[in-house]
């Protein structure tokens, strides 16, 4: 199982990327899961555990931490948006 | 019922003129209109930048808009929201709520800002004398987004 994530604005820039393609191990199966996972690669990944209010999207809907994850799934982190 | 997000200026007076053109059942037009300043926490704002999530926003400003027709008996409703470098002074977003009488239009305006500035993926970067910042979100607008659940 694979799924796509995107990262955006100040987390974008302390992880030095806008996006990738992951398959997933076997123990992640949600969306705390994924963070979890990505934040244990460690040194700036850190930066998806210390994000303050950490927002998630999956497949362009904002979702919990315990969102399911599928196949082809599109995952997004961010964090609080500041537009308008 | 129209969003659009844009990179480029657009006119405010053309906007909602056409919003309620041909519609003789129109009796109310409220409107928002947000703008970058030149200041904010502190430290002199010489220009701004938008991202936001290609996709996600437009779904997210619809939904929102959605909402609004939901609650509130509206004729249309028009949402542009500006994306890229700004400066001070340079129109961020318009909101424009056509209704019969001016309490639907009022109220469903006030809550498509209330909700695009807690729900949209947008995120804002400012060039201050003493360098580029993200700018934080406020807890204020998640408790103006929050009133509108009760």
């Amino acid at each position: 199982m694979s799924v796509r994530i995107l990262y955006f604005a100040s987390l974008r820039e302390a992880l030095g990327q806008a996006s990738e393609n992951i398959a997933l191990p076997a123990q992640v199966a949600n969306v705390g899961q994924l963070q979890a996972h990505l934040a244990a690669r460690g040194e700036t990944w850190e930066a998806l555990s210390k994000t303050k209010n950490l927002r998630v999207a999956v497949n362009q809907q904002m979702a919990a931490m315990d969102a399911p994850l599928k196949d082809g799934d599109e995952v997004a982190f961010f964090p609080p948006v500041t537009g308008g | 019922m129209t969003v659009r997000v844009q990179a480029g200026d657009f006119d405010i007076g053309a906007e909602i003129a056409a919003l309620t053109r041909g519609n003789a059942k129109a009796g109310a037009v409220a409107s928002f209109v947000g703008l970058v300043r030149d200041t904010n926490e502190g430290a002199g704002v010489a220009e701004m930048s938008l991202e936001h999530y290609p996709g996600m926003t437009e779904k997210s400003l619809e939904a929102i808009v959605g909402e609004a027709r939901g609650r509130w008996d509206i004729m249309d409703a028009l949402v542009i929201h500006r994306i890229g470098p700004l400066r001070p002074g340079d129109t961020i977003v318009l909101v424009a709520v056509v209704g019969a009488h001016r309490g639907e239009a009022f109220a469903a305006c006030e809550f498509i800002m209330d909700y695009l500035k807690t729900r949209a993926p947008f995120w804002k970067k400012e060039k201050t004398p003493e360098g580029e910042r993200w700018v934080d979100a406020r807890e204020s607008d998640d408790e103006a987004a929050e009133r509108w659940k009760n």
